[in-house]
This record gives C-alpha cells, sequence and structure tokens, in this order.
C-alpha cells in the first residue's frame, strides 16, 4: 500500500478547462436541451399551440369597442315630433331598436334581452308646443352593468342630439351656434381597439409561456436524479446556466414571431415597427421572463411548484398592472410604484409603439433599457442560486 | 491483483443538515464522526439501511457536499477546494442512474463524453469498449426511458465510467433492478475493481454486503463496522444455528425461542427457525421450544445480517402486544384470496398474464419479483384498485368486479415506505383511516385509543408521522391498515430498506396476527423477506412463473453444485428454465 499522493501523477487530461472547454460543454448541454424539448409534446404545446390560442381568445373575447346594443323604446306620445325621436333613435347605427310598453321594456332588460330603455312620455309633444317648458325624455339603463348603461346614455344622447338639429334645420330655425367636437384617433384612425389589445396580450404571452418554459427544466433535472449527475462533471454554473437560457430563448422568439404574425396575417392589426426592432426589444424582455422561470425553478426545484409558481408570479401580475387593460394612470399611488418593477409594463408599451407607431427610438430606448435591468437582474439572481454542490 | 492504494480518506467527518421538523433549531447530524478508507482493486461495500447516511457519505466523498466536521481527501484533493481537478477523475452514478429518459444510449454517452473531455480517438475506443462492455451494442438508438432496470444501470455505468476515472462511485446501484442484472453487474464492476479502480457500491441488501471485498456498515450515521464482511460473520459463527424437523406451527416455535434467554435474534427461514444464541455454548433446550419429537438444533453458515444484529444487540422479543388485541378467527381453511386467470393489459404491454392462485385462511403468501415484473398491477387488482382486462379476483368472497367495496371494507392495506399524511398529526391520522374504513363514534375512539395504547403512540400523538423514528412510523403504519380489525391484510413491499430490528419487530407483529387467522398477502422484491412467507409466487415479466413454499422452490434448484441454494439462486434459475421453455415451445409451435 502506498501513500495517496500516488495518484497526483497522473497525465493531465486533455480538453480540460480553456474557451473550447466551456464551447464544447455548453454545446452539449444546449444540444441535448434541445432534443429533449423537441421530444417533449408539452414544450410544442407551450410554444406553439399556446400561443395561438390565447392570442385568439384576446383577439375575439376582450372587445373594448361597443358593437350594436338592444336598446328598448317605450312610445306613450303619438304626436309627430315624438315619431321623429323615434326615427331619430332607430336610424342609430349602433342601437338595435325595441319597441314595447314600460312593463315589457321592464321585464324585457330583467332578461338582458334589452341593455336599456327610452321613454317618450304622453305629453312629449305638446310640451313642445309651448316654449319655455321643460320637454324630457327619460332613459333607463341597468345599473349593475355600468359600462353599458353608459353606452346607452351616450348613444340616447347622440340621437337626441341629432333629432334637435334636424328639427331646427326643418323649422328653418338658426342652430344655437354650436361647438361640434370631431375626434381623430391618431395611429389608430379607426379606434379598434383590437388594434391595441392584440399587442398587449403578446405581451402577456411572452411572460407566460418563457416563465413556463424555464420553471419546468431546473426542477426536472432535479426531480429525475440527473442534476446530481451533471454536478459531479466538471461542468461549470455559468454553463449550466445559459444551456437553460439559450435553446429557450430561441423557442421563445420563434413563439414569438408566430404570435406576430398570426396577428397580422389573420387578424389584420397592422404592424409598422421593423422585424429587427421587434427581436431586439423581445429578447430584452424574454430575458427576464425566462429569467423569472430559472429562478423560480432552482429555488423550489419541482416542476409542479415551479410551474405553478411561475404562472401566478408573471402571468397576474402582468395581466394587471402592465396596463395592458387596466391604466396605469387611474391606479392607487403605491400600485403604480409597483408597476415600475414590472418588465411586462416596459414590453407593454414598447410593443404597442412598434406595431402602431413604428421604430420611435425616442420612446423604445427608455422601456429597452428597463427591460435589460429587468432580465439581469432576475438571470444575476437565478445565478447567485444556481448550487454547484447540494449544500451551498 | 494489483496493488492496493488507499484513494479515499476519511477523517472524523461528520454532516449536519437542517431539522425538517424544527428548521430554526438546532441541525441534525446525518453522520457522526466517521473514519475509514477506500482501496484500490477491490469493491467497497457501503452498507446499511435507508436513512443510515449512505447517500451524504458518497456525497461528501464526490465534492458534492460539504462536511461539517473532519476531513475528507479524494485521490489526495480536496473535494470542494480542488472540485474542477477531481471532477475529471472520478465516475458517479446516482440514484436513478442520472440518465437521460428523452435521449437515446448514445446521446447519454455523447453527452456525458463531452462534458467529460473525453474527444478524438480515445471517445471512440471509450464508446466501442463500453459498449462492449455492458451489451448495449444492439441499443445505441434506443431511448434511455426505454431501456429496462438492468440496461438503465449499465448505461448509467457506462457514462460513469467515461473519462476512465480512478475511483467509481455507486450509489445505489441494485435498486430496481432484476437480481439477473444485478449479478451481471456485479460480475463487470468486479472486473473493474480487480483492473485496479477503488470502487463504491452502497446497498441496503444485506446480502449483497456478503460478496464485498470490504465494508462499511452504517446505521443511523454511525460507523458500526469496517473491514472484510467474513471478520464480521466469523463473530457469530459458532453461534447461527436452525431448529430443524419442526412439527407443527413454526410461528410458535420462534415465539417460543425468541423467550428464551440463549437466544438474541430469530427469525422464520423456510419451513426452520434461525436463531442467533449469545452464547455459542448455551444451547436453548429443545423440549421448551415445543418443536416436536423429531425436531433437532444444528450449526448453519453466518449471514451477514446476524452479524449486524449482534452489533445491534440482539432483535426484539416474540410477543406481539397487538396481536393479542385481536379477536380469533376460526381458522376453517376456506379459500379467501383467489385470482383466476388475472390479467392485466395497458395498450399493447401486457403487465399481468393470465396469473392464478389462492390463498386460504390464515397464510402469509408472497408475491416475489423484480420491480416492473407486475406484482403491483397483480396486488392492486386484488385489492381492488384496478380492474383486471380479464380473468377474477376474489377476496373474503367477493367478486371485486361487482361488489368492491363490500370486499375493501374486509381488507386492510399498507402502501410502501409507510405512506402516512405528512401534513396530518400522527393522531388525525389514525382518527383519518379509522373513519375511512367505516369506523365511527364510540367505536373510533376506542380502536384509536387501543391503537396508542398498543403502540406505545401517546408521547408522538400531536408530532408530524414524519418526524417519527422509522420504528414508531411502522407501527403508525400498521395500526391505521388494522384498526378496523380486517380479516385480510395487504402490504406492499412493507420492510424493503429497513434496519434488520425494525423489521424484525414488524413480523413479529405480523405472525402474531396471523396466528389470530387474519390472511396476509405481501409483494416484495426482496429475497429475504420472501422467507417469511408461508407459500410464495415468483413473478416475471408478468407472469406467475412459480408457486411453492420457500423451501419448495429452493429444492426445485438444488443438486449438482448448489447444494444449499439461496431465494435468490431460486429465482434466477427458475426465471432461466422458464425462459427456456418459452423458447422451447415456441420453436415447436
Amino acid at each position: 500500500m502506498t501513500t495517496p499522493e500516488a495518484s497526483q501523477n497522473e497525465p493531465r487530461l486533455p480538453g480540460t478547462g480553456g474557451v473550447r472547454g466551456f464551447m464544447r460543454r455548453l454545446h452539449a448541454l444546449c444540444w441535448k436541451e434541445t432534443l429533449q424539448t423537441v421530444r417533449d409534446p408539452s414544450s410544442v404545446l407551450i410554444a406553439f399551440i399556446l400561443p395561438v390560442v390565447m392570442i385568439f381568445i384576446f383577439g375575439f373575447a376582450i372587445n373594448l369597442d361597443s358593437t350594436r346594443i338592444n336598446i328598448g323604446l317605450v312610445l306613450e306620445d303619438n304626436g309627430v315630433e315624438a315619431q321623429r325621436f323615434a326615427s331619430s333613435l332607430e336610424g342609430s347605427p349602433y342601437l338595435n331598436l325595441k319597441r314595447g310598453t314600460r312593463k315589457e321594456m321592464e321585464r324585457a332588460m330583467m332578461d338582458e334581452r334589452v341593455r336599456g330603455f327610452v321613454i317618450v312620455m304622453q305629453d312629449f309633444s305638446k310640451r313642445l308646443e309651448h316654449p319655455g317648458e321643460v320637454t324630457a325624455v327619460q332613459v333607463v339603463t341597468d345599473g349593475t352593468e355600468p359600462n353599458i348603461a353608459v353606452f346607452v346614455e351616450n348613444y340616447a344622447r347622440g340621437a337626441w342630439q341629432s333629432w334637435l338639429g334636424q328639427r331646427s334645420l326643418a323649422r328653418g330655425e338658426e342652430m344655437p351656434p354650436d361647438i361640434q367636437m370631431e375626434a381623430r384617433y391618431w395611429f389608430n384612425p379607426a379606434a379598434e381597439s383590437r388594434n391595441y389589445i392584440i399587442p398587449g396580450s403578446i405581451t402577456i404571452i411572452m411572460t407566460v409561456i418563457g416563465a413556463l418554459f424555464t420553471s419546468l427544466v431546473v426542477a426536472r433535472e432535479w426531480e429525475r436524479g440527473t442534476m446530481e449527475a451533471l454536478l459531479a462533471t466538471p461542468v461549470t454554473r455559468t454553463e449550466l446556466l445559459l444551456s437553460k437560457l439559450l435553446p429557450y430563448y430561441v423557442l421563445g422568439i420563434l413563439s414569438l414571431l408566430l404570435c406576430v404574425a398570426v396577428s397580422v396575417f389573420v387578424l389584420s392589426v397592422p404592424y409598422r415597427g421593423s422585424i429587427v426592432m421587434l427581436v431586439a426589444v423581445s429578447s430584452l424582455f424574454l430575458l427576464s421572463a425566462l429569467g423569472v422561470g430559472l429562478l423560480l425553478s432552482t429555488l423550489l426545484r419541482n416542476q409542479f411548484n415551479a410551474a405553478q409558481a411561475a404562472l401566478n408570479a408573471a402571468f397576474l401580475p402582468a395581466m394587471m398592472l402592465s396596463g395592458f387593460i387596466y391604466e396605469i394612470a387611474s391606479m392607487p399611488h403605491f400600485l403604480q410604484i409597483v408597476t415600475y418593477i414590472l418588465p411586462a409594463r416596459y414590453f407593454v408599451t414598447s410593443i404597442q409603439t412598434l406595431f402602431q407607431a413604428g421604430d420611435i427610438l425616442s420612446l423604445l430606448w427608455r422601456d429597452m433599457l428597463y427591460l435589460f435591468l429587468a432580465g439581469a437582474f432576475f438571470i444575476g439572481l437565478s445565478f447567485y442560486h444556481t448550487k454547484r454542490r447540494l449544500d451551498d | 491483483m494489483s496493488e492496493q492504494h488507499v484513494v479515499i480518506t476519511l477523517t472524523e467527518i461528520g454532516k449536519d443538515f437542517p431539522d425538517p421538523a424544527n428548521p430554526k433549531g438546532a441541525p441534525r447530524p446525518a453522520l457522526h464522526s466517521i473514519s475509514a478508507g477506500i482501496r484500490t482493486g477491490v469493491i467497497t461495500g457501503l452498507v446499511g439501511p435507508d436513512g443510515a447516511g449512505k447517500s451524504t457519505m458518497i456525497r461528501l466523498m464526490a465534492g458534492l457536499l460539504k462536511p461539517t466536521r473532519g476531513t475528507v481527501r479524494t485521490l489526495g484533493m480536496d473535494p470542494i477546494g480542488e472540485a474542477e481537478a477531481l471532477r475529471h477523475r472520478i465516475g458517479y452514478m446516482p440514484q436513478k442512474f442520472g440518465l437521460y429518459e428523452d435521449l437515446s444510449v448514445q446521446e447519454n454517452l455523447n453527452l456525458y463524453a463531452d462534458l467529460r473531455g473525453v474527444l478524438g480517438e480515445e471517445r471512440r475506443v471509450s464508446f466501442a469498449r463500453l459498449l462492449e462492455f455492458t451489451a448495449l451494442q444492439r441499443f445505441t438508438e434506443r431511448r434511455a426511458g426505454r431501456l429496462s432496470g438492468g440496461m438503465k444501470q449499465k448505461l448509467g455505468l457506462a457514462c460513469a465510467l467515461l473519462g476512465q476515472p480512478r475511483v467509481l462511485l455507486l450509489d445505489e446501484p441494485g435498486v430496481g433492478v432484476d437480481p439477473i442484472s444485478r449479478r451481471e453487474l456485479w460480475k463487470m464492476v468486479e472486473d473493474l475493481a480487480r483492473s485496479g479502480l477503488a470502487v463504491l457500491w452502497s446497498t441496503a441488501y444485506l446480502d449483497e454486503a456478503e460478496l464485498c471485498d470490504e465494508v462499511l456498515l452504517l446505521n443511523e450515521g454511525q460507523l458500526l463496522f469496517d473491514g472484510p464482511p467474513k471478520s464480521l460473520t466469523d463473530k457469530v459463527k459458532a453461534r447461527c444455528m436452525h431448529v430443524f424437523g419442526i412439527e407443527g406451527n413454526r410461528r410458535q416455535v420462534l415465539k417460543r425461542a425468541l423467550d428464551q434467554d440463549e437466544v438474541m435474534d430469530g427469525v422464520i427461514q423456510g419451513r426452520n427457525v434461525r436463531i442467533l444464541l449469545r452464547d455459542s455454548e448455551k444451547h436453548p433446550d429443545l423440549a421448551r421450544l415445543g418443536a416436536g419429537p423429531d425436531a433437532g438444533i444444528r450449526n448453519v453458515a453466518p449471514h451477514f445480517e446476524d452479524g449486524f444484529i449482534d452489533i445491534l444487540g440482539g432483535g426484539p422479543g416474540g410477543e406481539s402486544v397487538l396481536a393479542e388485541r385481536l379477536t380469533q378467527i376460526p381458522l376453517d381453511g376456506a379459500v379467501v384470496i383467489e385470482a383466476q386467470h388475472l390479467t392485466k393489459q395497458f395498450g399493447d404491454f401486457t403487465a399481468t398474464d393470465d396469473v392464478t392462485f389462492k390463498v386460504t385462511r390464515g397464510e402469509i403468501f408472497g408475491l416475489l419479483g423484480p420491480n416492473g415484473a407486475g406484482k403491483s398491477t397483480t396486488f392492486k387488482m386484488m385489492c381492488g384498485l384496478l380492474t383486471p382486462t380479464s380473468g377474477t379476483a376474489m377476496v373474503a368472497g367477493y367478486d371485486l368486479k361487482r361488489s368492491g367495496s363490500a370486499a375493501r371494507q374486509q381488507l386492510g392495506y399498507m402502501a410502501q415506505k409507510f405512506s402516512l399524511y405528512s401534513t396530518l398529526s400522527v393522531r388525525q391520522n389514525l382518527d383519518f383511516f379509522s373513519g375511512v374504513y367505516g369506523l365511527y363514534g364510540a367505536k373510533q375512539r376506542a380502536a384509536v385509543e387501543e391503537m396508542t395504547e398498543v403502540f406505545n403512540l401517546a408521547q408522538f400523538l400531536d408530532a408530524a408521522p414524519d418526524t417519527l423514528p422509522l420504528g414508531y412510523r411502522q407501527r403508525l403504519a400498521l395500526a391505521c391498515a388494522i384498526m378496523h380489525e380486517p380479516s385480510i391484510l395487504f402490504l406492499d413491499e412493507p420492510t424493503s430498506g429497513v434496519d434488520p430490528v425494525t423489521r424484525r419487530e414488524f413480523w413479529t407483529h405480523i405472525n402474531g396476527i396471523v396466528e389470530k387467522g387474519v390472511t396476509v398477502m405481501v409483494t416484495t422484491h426482496f429475497m429475504d423477506e420472501a422467507e417469511y412467507c408461508d407459500r410464495i409466487g415468483l413473478v416475471s415479466a408478468g407472469e406467475l412463473i412459480a408457486t411453492g413454499t420457500p423451501d419448495d422452490l429452493k429444492e426445485m434448484v438444488a443438486g449438482g453444485t448448489r447444494d444449499d441454494p439461496t431465494m435468490e439462486d431460486a429465482f434466477i434459475l427458475l426465471v432461466q428454465q422458464h425462459a427456456e421453455e418459452r423458447a422451447r415451445t415456441a420453436k415447436a409451435a
């Protein structure tokens, strides 16, 4: 028997350390990750099916525009003026008019067959004959749905205005000097909310799939016992972390391009920016989206928990606080502060800029800087928590 | 044999982990001050029950854990400080083999070769050599997930051997693998050791310890023995006895034997009772054992387990306090469990293939076979957890297909590894299980109280089951399965990975319960456990290939050079015979 030192005069093994070793190991790990992803039907589902399904849901289900609203009319006066007012309502392109008695309309509103109704009272025409008397039209709406109630009220008011104008013209009266407001919606002339919703929803989709991808991959290695085997090889922390980012980054960009293609070619949302800027901005955003998932996966070491946490930590804040649906300016002050640390906030504005306005660098650079910082923060934290031992 | 070097030295190492029950409190030691050396040219067995600290020790040597106290030197290097250099020189196979199941055999090899820097000519030669060595040449394109347990194990070994390590650390390589593959792997590893590698093989199977050149025996983080296994068995050599020629009930004989002062331990072994004496000169009085007029006592070859028990100070007594409380079920010789042509298919895979057996009242029947042989599927059909594709499963006279819930009321079920609800307290577990088995009100309270008293659980009632010592956890699991006094008890791998004292205590209860007329059905892949059974069914690849008493099965393969075959020998030979027979009939047809 000899001393342990005997083992030290061994030939040095080839390919240890150095840039070549780094590249070789990184390549091997990335290739392994790619094979695993391609062979796992669930990653195809997350990368390509989920985004398309989500974009269609967002594109069709969430619509902030009002389309034709069912509205009731109770005409208790048969006078000429009352008939004219009724036809003005009927002529509105935004309303489906149903006529009936008060009782019938009340019933109809309870059953949600109409969203509100207008009552023209018995003495409507008579009162009009007497200048100086106030003439009133009653509008009843469903207060449990304030959004729609406001629509009903506005449409009724619009019909009223157009009836008044016609009436003055018919009588040869001068219209009282009136200020006409004419709104022009820049960048989105038809004020189509879809043009605004779809780019925002791409943020949500990328947040979810980015976090889902990486939340599973480190935890999977721990669960299947392969992490221990990897740790016993000369793999470094950087190689391990990069191999968990690069393949999913590529996959993330692919699903992003798919989302944009579906938006532009299927849903006819105009895209005014360049592909280069799209990839640049999205790459920065993916850093943080992948980073969040990676961090959770590294900390929790359990696929189920990590995926649950990633969904909640990524999806909910992105949905609620990114300014995609709910206006940040109208949130309570402390919530507004919270939105500043949310990468999704910056991606929502920059991708909306790209879609609706184009490559406006003066607007984009600040968002891109924040996105970069957020990405660096999450990946840095994952790096810090990536262990080279089982107990440190 | 080549010259031997000590390549791993442990000097008074200790390792603490945070206490899961009290993370902020004092950490719990997993290893206490252990000193040992691992040499090249031999297989060193790291032997001990689950939770003894085996994996912790291996991970310390591989630099995956940092010792709390003491120093580790692997190949003269500090596994933490010089991790980089060390990782090129050790081969480490973790539990579950560390393979990527979505990758093919070749892709797994490529990955580990790249990671370990095995390139160019060396890579080509290594692959060819390892594929030949492991006989995996024909399967290079197959995904690792589709390999059998034995093939996975070989691939895991091949991956660990890339880069020609000086040290090979294998963490429980025998788990989940059939005995035939286990023997093949052992031969491969033995060749490696003879060629000058240092091999550490960890195992919870005490019979594997006897094959090792050197053994480190761990129990509860303490090193109980360090040396060649023979020097341990030599200590008990003269004290291992068989009581043979027993007439009547072996379980009663064992119980009486354990009551004798001269006997320190005893187990049932086939139709004999195996006892360990305190003193080789002082034999127990045969008349007091009540073994019948023809009974005798003779010296037998010691096993590693006898030595282990000797160090632990002997086994528990033979009295089961639990069994005393049970009502006697008359032994009427009725068939209470019956499988008729039971078949279960999952897609085109037949997990259980035309299995037929009968179990009579008061019998212990075991299904013995490696993991993946179809034991669990058969077992689950017998307790009504799975519906058979064809054939019938009868329990206590009920057809499980038609009156499953009536049958389930008659049986108690203890799942693997004492599955209890870890988020419920001990008391809540008892309440829950008595409740689901239909006990309520005063009857339920009385049953919970009785179990608490019988198993001495009062002090643990508010604790979480996972924080209990292993022995108590086992008692609690048994209590939960037996509270409603079932007439049939199903046990799934009840004592694999458990230390021998705890295992004996368990079987004392089971023996007692059976004496009260309860019928017991056991599945196990653990050859030792099979010896406790009255009859065994051997399961291999979904088929029941032989049924009989443990001794019958051993005798079926005895003769020639094999005069005293073990259960494992019997298993391997019967499986091989069966395969040959099949091949012959296939050829004839």
